[in-house]
């Protein structure tokens, strides 16, 4: 598949499966265009070109790479965790207790950490019980040990859940001695060089503007 | 002494407060509140339409706003300007059209004062039923819409991929917002209705720790700037509108007395 923005392809030629259980790495530089693939996969960018096939039914758990909350929205651990849906408390208990942040209270969000409230991302996305999986960076902005512990919680729910995990991530050492596959996006020689990030300013601005 | 237009006013404005609570809550939260301006100068041409065609006010107002709703949703979506400069667009270029639409009619008894900055007399029985309906009608929609609207506002992405269709929540609660709007008008008028939407969910803000919390007393604190003003603008002969905003303004200064709460972390 390939994804166009005006005359110039972002991504092209990817092909990309994820099997059940299977952790599948996509890596590549700044401007590759990593996250334009996983934004593409989880239908939130058309595609200019190829296919993406989803099993029927698919239930899909994305952890995106940042949030910003505005603060005036209060927001508790257990709140957003239903967010997007309605689950039993005890559901939400044990999502909370596989990335151990269940014996934390019920604290607004503001409060935690980056790693928590990374780790909360991950149960909110879990808490769907979501065949497939989709991180980009989870490790970002989190120390080496940090995001040690980030990969063994992501190998941890792919055992319990037998979901497909499809990770971006820079860091190709540990994609080559723990994924079952690795995707390297390369800049696209045929055209004009990639844009310096991978979500050039005028992909961002557009995005936002589309706050009604 | 409360006179039967007090109190037809008083309802109608406790209606409207009970929705303006949560809907301003949105606003607050959306960084809106540029854009409940553009609806509300909007209502000025919505005026003058409704003049033309010989239409309820409130009816005129309100299909004018589904229209700048609209038309602001489909620009955002096709045009490069930015979001504020084509709300600046909307909202003056409706303003100046409607008051341009209003000066050919210099024979029309309409009380632009009244207007802008509302008018307690001007609630009829029709005007309570138009708001009292209405206002059901806008809290069934915006309880229809809430988890989607809400995850929408917290992450777009989050809420496609859960496949809750914000874009269709959005456009809910902007004709929602429209309705809220065409309703306040006559009391609070088109020049402060938005205070009305913000003022209520600003101050109990730090009184609450969920959504739901802050919605339920942005409504309460709405009731009271609405009874309160209300009665000042009958007692002292101010006008009703502005009397209804120094009153949400005293409720939110009056509570940022106190010594600031902390958010407790529960660790």
């Amino acid at each position: 598949m390939g994804v166009r923005r005006g005359e110039r392809w972002i991504v092209r030629h990817v092909d990309i499966t994820v099997d059940r259980g299977q952790l599948i790495y996509l890596i590549g530089a700044n401007g590759a265009g990593k996250s334009t693939c996983a934004k593409a996969i989880l239908g939130l960018l058309d595609i200019d070109e190829g296919t993406i096939e989803r099993m029927s039914s698919l239930e899909v758990g994305y952890v995106p790479q940042r949030l910003a909350l505005n603060p005036t929205l209060p927001l508790t651990v257990r709140r957003l965790m239903t967010l997007t849906g309605r689950f039993p408390k005890d559901h939400i208990e044990s999502a909370l207790a596989a990335v151990g942040l269940d014996r934390l209270g019920d604290p607004p969000v503001t409060t935690l950490s980056g790693g928590e409230f990374q780790r909360l991302l991950l149960a909110r996305a879990l808490i769907h019980r979501p065949d497939l999986l989709v991180l980009d960076e989870p490790a970002q902005g989190v120390d080496t040990a940090g995001s040690g512990v980030v990969l063994d919680l992501i190998q941890g729910i792919r055992r319990d859940l037998r979901c497909g995990v499809l990770l971006i991530s820079h860091d190709l050492h540990a994609a080559t001695s723990t994924g079952d596959d690795v995707v390297v996006l390369v800049p696209h020689e045929h055209d004009e060089p990639p844009p310096a990030r991978p979500d050039p300013p005028a992909h961002l601005s557009r995005r936002e503007a589309r706050k009604l | 002494m409360l006179d039967d237009f007090l109190i037809r006013a008083l309802l109608a404005g406790i209606g409207i407060a009970m929705v303006a609570g949560p809907a301003g809550c949105f606003i607050v939260w959306r960084r809106l509140a540029y854009f409940g301006e553009t609806i509300a100068h909007s209502a000025l041409l919505g005026v003058a339409i409704a003049v033309l065609v010989n239409l309820h006010l409130v009816i005129g107002i309100f299909v004018t706003a589904v229209v700048v709703v609209l038309a602001m949703y489909y620009l955002e979506r096709r045009d490069t300007l930015p979001t504020d400069t084509l709300l600046g667009l909307l909202s003056h270029g409706g303003l100046a059209v409607g008051l341009v639409l209003l000066s050919f009619f210099p024979d029309m008894r309409l009380d632009l004062q009244g207007l802008l900055f509302g008018d307690i007399l001007a609630v009829s029985r029709l005007d309570l039923a138009v708001v009292w309906g209405g206002g059901a009608i806008a809290l069934g929609m915006l309880w229809w819409i809430w988890r989607p609207l809400l995850a929408a506002t917290v992450s777009p992405d989050l809420a496609t991929v859960a496949r809750l269709h914000p874009e269709r929540a959005l456009l809910v609660f902007g004709i929602l917002l429209a309705a809220v709007i065409a309703a306040a008008i006559k009391i609070v008028g088109v020049l402060l209705i938005v205070a009305l939407l913000i003022i209520p969910s600003a101050t109990v803000r730090r009184f609450t720790s969920s959504p739901e919390q802050m919605a339920a007393g942005a409504a309460v604190a709405g009731v009271i700037a609405v009874a309160g003003g209300l009665l000042a603008s009958a007692t002292l002969d101010t006008p009703s509108g502005p009397s209804i905003v120094v009153t949400a303004l005293a409720v939110f200064l009056v509570t940022r007395l106190g010594r600031p709460r902390r958010e407790v972390n529960a660790r």
